[in-house]
């Protein structure tokens, strides 16, 4: 492979990484709002979050990357910069996997805690950020780690429309030199790297907010364990 | 906004066709993927290290690399080293592979929850190694993970849509050449959106009926 190539590939690493991290945050963003929805005293916020949910992880991160990029211009007239709408569909869509996780953390949390903080007569809104979150986010990084590189595989997918991410630049490569096996091995293997890398970066994390809340951070069989966020399934919360 | 209902019904005859394809790859992938699972997962409990250990990394490379680009990968490359196959029996290898890396921790989680007294009856009674797993630890451990390789199942449906990118016009494949030859993008879209959404819905309300009836 040539230099100019390269420089090709290294232009759709950066892509792919300013993807990730803008729908990443997008994605923390709507977990959290909608994670916390679900809890909420009045059921009508509990119902609509929980049809957010539904909607959103029941339908595929591909079907809505074409509905945001080809059916919000023409139905509604909003024309998004490609990176934002690939942000959009992709924080979306992960965000309501996230909202699970968010969810089921603050499900776990011991309800002593809760009722602590209600005899010491905090707002509820107290009671979430001084009482809840401190313990529950720390349980939520493993299973926010799995869908970080869930996120990471599913950014790929923006390259179908024609954003120059990574893989798009890899079938431009592919069509450049006519042959196949190189450029897909190092892509795999750029792909791999990037996940390694934020696996190690949640871990210590991890390890910094367990600390904070004075719990042992999990051992390496435990993260095995936790390997996969629920990433999978609609509704029923199954084993 | 606005909405044309005829070609909602011009597009239902390519939908039905997609949905056909679409479900076929789900279930040759499904079926893939559990047997497939069921090896990595035996053979990540050999003794010998020098099995484990490459096994434990090419899964975890599988697992940690889009789909996506196995796709293309499989697609363009292995016509390459003189190996053809159809697009949709690519696709669903594809699928399968990438998936039997998930199930393969489902299914160890499920050997490791057999209780450790049934591997003493099995040695107890001098089953040979053969018996003690057909007879005594995979029933055992099937019968707990079914749940969990059914919400695989949900997952894969929801990556299928991928394969329209090999060429195979499964639900996702028809909406883009219809919607390419009528430029009428709204509708078929949105009609396969809505068919995801009620599909995996369905599914796992049946996933949740199944669970019920087997894990006691």
């Amino acid at each position: 492979m040539t230099q100019g190539l390269w420089e090709l590939v290294l232009k759709g690493v950066w892509t792919t990484l300013q993807l990730l991290v803008f729908s990443a945050l997008l994605a923390t963003a709507v977990s959290f709002v909608v994670g916390i929805a679900r809890t909420h005293r009045r059921w009508i916020v509990r119902f609509l979050a929980g049809f957010y949910t539904e909607v959103f992880r029941g339908t595929s991160a591909l079907v809505m990357i074409f509905w945001v990029f080809f059916v919000l211009p023409v139905a509604f007239g909003w024309q998004l910069v490609p990176m934002w709408a690939g942000t959009l569909a992709l924080g979306l869509t992960y965000g309501a996997y996230g909202a699970e996780i968010v969810r089921g953390a603050l499900n776990a949390v011991d309800p002593a805690q809760q009722e602590g903080g209600i005899a010491l007569s905090f707002t509820p809104w107290q009671r979430l950020r001084l009482v809840l979150l401190p313990q529950a986010v720390p349980e939520m990084i493993p299973s926010f780690c799995n869908l970080l590189i869930e996120l990471l595989k599913g950014t790929a997918l923006v390259s179908i429309t024609g954003m120059g991410d990574l893989t798009f630049t890899a079938n431009l490569v592919r069509l450049a030199l006519q042959q196949s096996a190189e450029i897909y091995t190092y892509v795999l293997l750029i792909y791999f790297v990037i996940a390694f890398a934020l696996t190690r970066l949640m871990r210590s994390l991890e390890k910094r907010l367990k600390t904070g809340v004075g719990k042992e951070a999990g051992t390496e069989s435990a993260a095995r364990e936790l390997k996969r966020a629920r990433t999978t399934g609609v509704g029923g919360r199954v084993a | 906004m606005k909405w044309d209902w005829s070609a909602v019904r011009e597009f239902m005859p390519h939908f039905w066709d997609g949905l056909l394809v679409t479900l076929q790859a789900l279930a040759l992938g499904s079926l893939l993927s559990f047997g497939l699972g069921l090896v990595w997962a035996l053979l990540m409990r050999t003794p010998s290290r020098l099995v484990r250990w490459p096994v434990g990394v090419v899964t975890e490379f599988v697992r940690n690399t889009p789909l996506l680009v196995q796709l293309f990968f499989l697609f363009y490359v292995l016509p390459e080293w003189g190996l053809t196959f159809s697009a949709l029996a690519t696709g669903v290898f594809a699928i399968g592979l990438h998936y039997s890396t998930y199930t393969m921790q489902v299914y160890r989680a499920g050997i490791e929850a057999v209780p450790v007294g049934q591997w003493e009856a099995a040695t107890a009674l001098n089953l040979p190694w053969r018996r003690t797993w057909t007879a005594v630890i995979l029933p055992q451990a099937i019968r707990r993970v079914i749940p969990a390789l059914g919400n695989y199942v949900i997952a894969m449906l929801k990556d299928t849509p991928m394969l329209m990118v090999i060429t195979v016009l499964e639900m996702l494949g028809q909406a883009r050449l219809f919607s390419q030859q009528r430029f009428q993008f709204t509708e078929p879209l949105t009609v396969i959106g809505v068919a995801f959404i009620l599909i995996s819905y369905l599914a796992s309300l049946l996933l949740r009926a199944l669970e019920r009836r087997l894990v006691r």
